[in-house]
């Protein structure tokens, strides 16, 4: 047995140059070659008791699938990680690892922790340039499942289900599949033909996907049922964004975060060929701390912003955006505007000409300045106002990343489901179950905003008990 | 795909449609809207329903080709087939228990009345209607209207058909004569609408109008079509498109909808010229 690397550095991750990404949409972290790969793998102690098992929402067998990568069986490790993971070159990229299974990683107590999320982007990379196989028909066991929503939830749900044999019809509102993978994260983030190819691999295990169709309005619950489907898994995602109820959200250059994004990763708007508009706004303020929000100030730069703005009202300790997105746009060159709150946002309008095509356009932003007070119920520190504090930021777009609600039309038109006062879908957690029986939830639907890994484990969870209970029967 | 059935112009710049789509058929009711795209790469826009065939499983819609998408639109022949289209979206108008109604529609917003008008008069409410139009070439749907209608007033803004003159001239009159209305629905253009407003306010009449913002998903998922009603943030795909008139604030929809002007003029005339330069060449 060689001895262990001991080295206190994770090996690094080679990156597109900050001055050069920052003008395309390719993707910033080019991952390991196998060499790399394998003398990070290294690194790993192998402990009996691995955090890092538990500290992944779906329990990857992380020191097992490293020990392979370690011997050069890439394909051995890529085998076990879909035993428990089935979207691995997705999660990655784009998992918080630092607060999952890196955080309680051995090897970080001195030093960085073993790069578990870049083993395994390495290892779904390597299995889908060298193997590719797609995976085989499972004979059909007679059952049928629909799925609502193709994000994070519902493929995780489909893939688990469609294994078993189940015969699952996913409906997605939008015209392509993939939900907030295609929507809400950047190409430069996850490339769109990683989520393609796995949807490809759904596709041969005999997953459908109808789309265009809209739960809940197109069809309902209660005509899925009628169609002869047994359960009903709905991962219909995080719905409305939020706006702030500030001045000036109504002036032209007012973004959602999701629509800029949606306008950008959806509707392609980015290249030069799209129909669909994108204001190419030279400055830009983007509002709140997470991924999403690194995610637009981002995109802004390459549309071509010259300054981008991004306005936190707590500090950079409270950021919740993963580490690694908070980095590279500090690398990009965004401007971070920690402990600041935007009181309204500034317009133009021309008092003698209101023909002037100007009218209505963003200016500006006025933001007071804050300080962090006692933790409040969340435990984090409560941002509190300085009086007099107040500045203007000269923006020409405002992009508000400060969350959302979630979907209201499948509740509105499936009697018998209880959603909470924020308007989550309430389940059962053992079971995953709504109020209603055979229809289940998970995900953004159920538990507002969180993240693409903890959708997928719901999604997972979700089958498992769809399959009990079609079982049991 | 979902194949164009029949295709039929209504005057120069607006042209009827019905399209198979038999899911949006089955459950589309007046006032809601579906959203399309042409190709792959197109944008997507919301059109209002402006009728289903529930036994052919089609859905009509009228639209003006008035940018980039509806001239690609526009170009497509009945057996051609267009990538995507989704509904039915929005709210649903509510038609029941009413007496007597004023609808007015100006120019394509006809197209959307058309529905509501035909749906209240089934019920048995008594529909006055009030359209109109800039000259008498753009005018559409009249002896639909009239059939609907137990009163109806044709306008054009230089009086080449009907009477010359602005939508709220007659139902100004009307209801200065003493006409009792339940409700009046007002679709059209933006500017229209807010005069509409204007003009029932003072009877305090409920007016209720059909917002057509800019919009993507049509799902409640980006926010881009939000509307200030009542001081409140709404969403125009899930809360309306249908909101009560007196609540909304016209000035802001008007300005947020001309948010791409630039862009979808400079567009449209790169694929006015791509059409000519194909036509030049006889492709």
């Amino acid at each position: 047995m060689p001895s262990p690397n001991l080295s206190k550095s994770k090996c690094p991750m080679p990156v597109q140059e900050p001055s050069i990404r920052r003008g395309n949409f390719d993707e910033v972290a080019l991952g390991y070659d196998a060499e790399t790969a394998m003398e990070e793998a290294t690194r790993c102690l192998s402990c009996k008791n691995a955090a890092c098992v538990k500290g992944c929402p779906v329990n990857v067998e992380i020191p097992a699938f490293i020990a392979k990568v370690k011997e050069g069986d890439f394909e051995g490790a890529y085998q076990i990680i879909n035993r428990a993971s089935s979207l691995p070159a997705v999660c990655g990229r784009v998992c918080p690892q630092e607060h999952q299974c890196e955080a309680g990683c051995v090897r970080g107590a001195k030093g960085e922790p073993v790069g578990i999320g870049r083993l395994e982007r390495f290892v779904a990379d390597w299995h889908n340039e060298n193997i590719g196989t797609m995976p085989s028909l499972p004979t059909p066991n007679g059952h049928r499942v629909a799925i609502v929503g193709s994000g994070p939830a519902g493929l995780s749900c489909a893939g688990e289900l469609a294994r078993r044999g189940y015969g699952v019809t996913v409906f997605e509102a939008l015209h392509v599949a993939g939900g907030v993978l295609v929507y809400g994260i950047p190409e430069f983030r996850l490339p769109k033909r990683i989520v393609h190819l796995e949807i490809e691999k759904l596709r041969a295990l005999g997953v459908r996907f109808e789309t265009n169709v809209i739960i809940g309005k197109t069809l309902t619950v209660d005509d899925l049922f009628e169609d002869g489907f047994e359960a009903v898994f709905i991962g219909s995602g995080a719905g409305l964004p939020r706006f702030m109820g500030i001045q000036g959200e109504g002036l032209k250059g007012v973004y959602s975060a999701n629509e800029y994004l949606t306008r950008s990763n959806l509707m392609k708007a980015y290249q030069s060929d799209s129909q669909t508009p994108i204001l190419r706004a030279k400055r830009v303020a983007v509002v709140g701390g997470g991924n999403v929000a690194m995610d637009a100030a981002r995109t802004a730069l390459r549309l071509g912003a010259e300054r981008v703005y991004v306005i936190y009202r707590r500090s950079l300790e409270e950021l919740p955006a993963r580490r690694e997105e908070v980095e590279h746009a500090i690398e990009e060159g965004v401007d971070f505007r920690l402990l600041h709150n935007p009181v309204e946002i500034l317009g133009y309008q021309n008092q003698e000409d209101p023909r002037d095509p100007k009218n209505g356009f963003v200016t500006g932003i006025r933001c007071v300045q804050m300080e962090l007070g006692q933790p409040d119920a969340s435990g984090r520190r409560r941002p509190i106002e300085i009086p007099n504090s107040e500045i203007t930021l000269e923006v020409e777009a405002v992009i508000l990343s400060i969350g959302t609600s979630p979907n209201p039309l499948i509740k509105s038109t499936t009697e018998g489901l209880t959603v909470n006062a924020r308007g989550g879908i309430v389940i059962d957690e053992a079971s995953a179950m709504t109020s209603r029986k055979g229809v289940y939830a998970g995900g953004d639907a159920v538990t507002g905003a969180a993240t693409v890994i903890l959708a997928m484990g719901a999604g997972k969870h979700a089958a498992k008990s769809i399959d009990r209970a079609i079982t049991e029967l | 795909m979902y194949r164009i059935v029949s295709k039929r112009p209504l005057n120069p710049t607006v042209t009827q449609m019905e399209i198979e789509a038999p899911y949006v058929a089955k459950r589309a009711e007046p006032g809601q809207f579906v959203i399309l795209r042409v190709d792959d790469r197109g944008e997507r826009i919301p059109l209002t329903v402006a009728g289903f065939d529930r036994i052919r499983g089609t859905v009509r819609i009228i639209f003006q080709t008035v940018g980039a998408t509806t001239e690609a639109l526009s170009r497509l022949e009945a057996g051609d087939a267009i990538a995507d289209f989704a509904g039915p979206l929005g709210k649903k108008t509510e038609t029941e228990g009413k007496r007597r109604v004023c609808i007015v529609g100006g120019g394509v917003g006809c197209a959307i009345a058309l529905p509501i008008a035909k749906r209240l008069a089934e019920l048995g409410c008594e529909v006055h209607t009030v359209i109109g139009f800039r000259s008498r070439e753009l005018v559409i749907l009249e002896d639909e209207f009239r059939a609907a209608s137990s009163r109806l007033a044709v306008m054009t803004d230089d009086g080449s058909h009907g009477e010359r003159g602005v939508v709220t001239a007659p139902l100004k009159a009307w209801l200065e004569a003493g006409e009792q209305y339940d409700e009046v629905i007002t679709i059209g253009p933006l500017v229209m609408m807010k005069f509409v407003v204007a003009t029932t306010r003072p009877f305090g009449v409920k007016t209720t109008v059909s917002m057509n913002p800019i919009m993507i998903d049509g799902t409640g998922m980006c926010g881009g079509c939000r509307l200030t009603v009542g001081g409140k943030t709404k969403f125009a795909c899930v809360d309306g498109p249908e909101f009560d008139g007196f609540k909304v604030d016209f000035d802001e929809a008007i300005s947020r909808s001309t948010m791409y002007r630039d862009f979808e003029r400079h567009r449209y005339e790169e694929s006015c010229n791509l059409f000519r330069g194909a036509a030049d060449k006889g492709v």
